[in-house]
């Protein structure tokens, strides 16, 4: 049965009402208003984003700490290949394991993260920085070494979890190298002290018997 | 050139406008200080040419504020009559340019402000900021939005037809500033006093509708066309309640003259209850009636079918760019500002203050604020409300407004020849009660708030 | 004696009345036809507000422009020949003769006012007609063709009602 009656305009009403709080409340708190003003503020990014790589280093030496090798397995792996090394050769032409170039385009990059999945050294890894806009292609958006070079404490900040991880990782690496080291080191001295006291023998062995002296006087 | 390479004009301003991008503030700050320091040297040069006289009509003015404009215009005149010696003929025109001018210069920048006014109560009452990067709290905004239209290419299609194509914004733009010149801005204050105002109201709503057809055909459209055809419409039904409403203050105040019907609206009952209609019970309910109308007549939310971007792009002003359309929205908002002029003049008394120890405040200035409340109601509206649907729109107009537009000159009649006493209000108020409820429910028979049923889908 | 202001008015309204109504008939887009009418309608309008009668120019425009006006231009839309390039026949030369026939008879009419003697006398200027004078003498003198024309416009609306309905039922 229908309601005898009906005041018409009453729904438009309460609908200004609702209106007229959700103007008043804009003003009051983020509940009516959560409009970010970037760049003035922004939001916090999650710690799993990832935008384009960049290269870590441990400690101060932006470029003697780098961990990367020169390897190129991320230059081999790139499908788009936009990553470009040149390994740093000493007087003699021997390999150091350092990069002299290590160039990132951006204009193809495509986020794979497969050059972080290959590397060995744990030295590339993905950062979330995404404010790379410029008028140029090839000054600003391809990203040399000291551009790609950040310390591991700013790994830390961006992806805590991950970095504790690599870190645990990196130490565990380190620690089994120098127990190997240790144990071959210790293999090495028994196998010297074992060659040390067989000649000690063999030189005892050779010395002749005290009571036959040479009777040729 | 590449778009990095900069145009030499540019580079000769480029320093200029780098610091005032980079110091918004100090620009604005050395701006007024440069305008104040040559309008100061102006005005002592002026000064020069009969002395005293500029002092003594701004001293005029500032003695009584309530007609501040007023004497402030005759001093000025006295000044030209005296320091430069003005004909009277170049008197009486100098006047009516003087009057011209403020009135632009005011409605301008109410126009200007309402823009961003709108755009930011819609956007507050979305959940959002509006436009807030041009200046402090995007002050400038209507600027940019100036400078955008003026630099925008004209495009005119090659089917339309120019001459139409061309006259449509500037009909629709001129009854919409001659309105203002009839609006009763304070005592004695009305730029023309014209003995049938209200009548010269009307027929220049009635002209709008000539400059409506005129864009929809000229375009060579046809969304053009249908949307001017329903414009054309929906402006004619919804004239019909305008005029209902004003016929019963037209008919309580004796006079069609919105002078004669402000003055009508003077005083206090109880000494701080105003005697405007608006407290009546017809007079309440004729402004709902006059303000909803006004809202159809001037295209505006809900009452959007013509313009509404989902349906017919811009209806009648799809083809329009740059300039021509900045003039169909100025047409639009000051067809706005007119009519809650009226409004204000005929339902809310006009330049009177609403309680008799505010009166200090000059009438203008209380115009004004009315007018500016019923621009706010009317954003606040369009902030609320869908569109409505193109038979509800008719239907609404034909089968309730205009028997509520009759109800209401029978309750204003029956009002008025009670003499004033309580049986005559409570008849009145019962007279605008009964059919509006009845109506109500007929319209809501008629098109019912139901679910939408498909004719040929199976849920 | 006219003021020149009033004389200027004067000429500059009738010559736009004039030039509308000559476009009105002459011009060969009928669209065009149908606004130069508005025009003409706005013209008159202005005749009417320079004799003075305010009451009647304004609702000349309300009326005439604002609902006679739109409504030719309805007309003219719906009843629009199929192809778009159907014009009208502008002015052409054999109508010279007829011209010169309503030229005639114009001069003939004019001279026959301008001699005749009542215009010689002089005759006050009628007193300025107030909307109130106007009103009463609707509600009370003609009180007959007020409500003759009440009817007949109640009639229209319903024909024009009927007329919808139809086409809706297809009776």
């Amino acid at each position: 049965m229908k309601n005898p009656l009906t005041l018409p305009g009453l729904g438009i009403l309460k609908g200004m009402a609702v209106t007229a709080r959700n103007l008043v409340g804009s003003y009051y708190g983020t509940k009516r208003l959560h409009t970010i003003s970037y760049p003035e503020e922004r939001l916090a990014l999650p710690e799993n984003s990832r935008n384009f790589p960049f290269l870590v280093y441990d400690g101060e030496d932006a470029d003697g700490g780098l961990r990367c090798t020169a390897c190129r397995i991320c230059e081999k792996e790139c499908p788009p290949q936009v990553i470009t090394i040149v390994p740093e050769r000493d007087e003699n032409g021997k390999l150091t394991k350092h990069p002299t170039v290590f160039d990132i385009d951006l204009n193809a990059c495509m986020s794979c993260q497969i050059c972080v999945e290959v590397c060995p050294f744990e030295s590339i890894k993905m950062d979330s920085a995404f404010e790379y806009s410029s008028f140029e292609h090839v000054e600003s958006l391809v990203l040399h070494k000291s551009d790609l070079a950040k310390p591991n404490s700013y790994y830390h900040d961006i992806k805590p979890t991950e970095a504790t991880a690599v870190d645990a990782n990196l130490e565990a690496e380190r620690q089994r190298k120098a127990e190997a080291a240790a144990k071959k080191e210790a293999a090495l001295q028994a196998k010297k002290a074992a060659a040390a006291a067989k000649s000690a023998a063999a030189d005892a062995e050779k010395t002749p018997p005290t009571p036959d002296t040479d009777a040729s006087d | 050139m590449l778009p990095t390479e900069t145009q030499p004009q540019t580079q000769r301003i480029r320093p200029a406008l780098n610091f005032a991008a980079r110091r918004p503030w100090c620009t604005l700050a050395l701006l007024i200080a440069a305008a104040l320091v040559v309008g100061t040297g102006v005005l002592f040069l002026l000064n020069l040419k009969a002395p005293g006289l500029l002092t003594a009509a701004l001293m005029d003015a500032l003695s009584d504020p309530g007609q501040a404009p007023v004497l402030l215009k005759q001093g000025l005149l006295n000044y030209l009559e005296n320091g430069w010696s003005f004909a009277p003929w170049m008197l009486e025109l100098t006047s009516i340019f003087m009057v011209i001018g403020t009135l632009l210069a005011v409605f301008g920048v109410i126009f200007a402000l309402t823009s961003l006014v709108e755009r930011k109560v819609l956007a507050r009452i979305q959940n959002r900021f509006g436009p807030n990067r041009v200046g402090p709290w995007g002050l400038f905004q209507p600027l940019a939005d100036a400078v955008k239209m003026l630099i925008k290419e004209d495009i005119v299609p090659t089917g339309a037809d120019k001459v139409l194509h061309l006259l449509a914004p500037i009909i629709m733009l001129v009854p919409a500033l001659l309105v203002l010149a009839i609006l009763p801005y304070g005592p004695g204050m009305a730029p023309i006093e014209l003995g049938v105002g209200i009548l010269f109201f009307f027929a220049l709503g009635a002209t709008t509708e000539v400059g409506v057809f005129m864009a929809g055909w000229g375009s060579n459209n046809k969304y053009s066309l249908i949307g001017a055809m329903r414009s054309i419409a929906q402006m004619i039904s919804y004239e019909i309640p305008l005029f209902l409403a004003a016929l019963s203050v037209v008919m309580l105040s004796g006079s069609l003259s919105p002078d004669a019907i402000v003055s009508a609206q003077s005083g206090y009952a109880f000494s701080f209850v105003p005697h405007w209609f608006v407290f009546t019970p017809w007079g309440f309910a004729g402004f709902v009636l006059f303000f909803t109308a006004a809202l159809a007549e001037s295209n505006r939310s809900p009452f959007d079918l013509p313009e509404g971007e989902s349906e017919l792009v811009a209806g009648h002003m799809t083809e329009y760019s740059g300039f021509k359309y900045a003039v169909f929205f100025m047409a639009e908002y000051i067809g706005l500002l007119g009519i809650c002029g009226f409004a204000v003049a005929l339902f809310l008394g006009g330049w009177h203050a609403p309680l008799p120890w505010l009166e200090w405040i000059p009438g203008y200035l209380w115009f004004f604020i009315k007018l500016y409340s019923l621009v706010l109601l009317a954003i606040w509206v369009r902030g609320t409300v869908p569109r409505m649907r193109g038979d509800h729109l008719m239907g609404f107009a034909w089968k309730f407004m205009i028997p509520m537009g009759f109800a209401i000159i029978l309750a204003a009649a029956v009002w008025h020849y009670a003499g004033g006493g309580v049986l005559g209000w409570v008849a009145s108020a019962v007279i605008v009660l009964m059919p509006y409820l009845a109506l109500g429910r007929v319209v809501s028979i008629q098109y019912p708030a139901s679910r939408r049923v498909y004719r040929f889908s199976e849920s | 004696m006219n003021s020149l202001s009033e004389i200027i008015a004067f000429l500059l309204i009738s010559s736009l009345t004039l030039g509308a109504a000559i476009a009105a008939v002459g011009l060969r887009n009928i669209v065009h036809c149908g606004l130069s009418l508005a025009v003409f309608f706005v013209g008159v309008a202005g005749l009417y507000l320079l004799l003075g009668a305010e009451f009647i120019g304004f609702i000349q425009l309300l009326v005439y422009v604002g609902a006679v006006a739109v409504l030719i231009m309805f007309v003219i839309l719906l009843t629009r020949p199929e192809d778009e390039a159907a014009k009208l026949p502008g002015l052409r030369w054999r109508q010279l003769p007829g011209v010169l026939i309503a030229a005639g008879v114009f001069l003939v009419i004019y001279l026959a006012i301008m001699r005749s003697p009542s215009l010689l006398r002089d005759v006050p200027e009628p007193a300025a007609l107030s909307i109130q004078a106007v009103g009463e003498a609707l509600v009370s003198g003609h009180l007959l063709a007020l409500m003759a024309i009440g009817v007949l416009l109640t009639a229209a609306l319903i024909g024009a009602a009927l007329f919808a309905m139809e086409g809706e039922d297809g009776k």
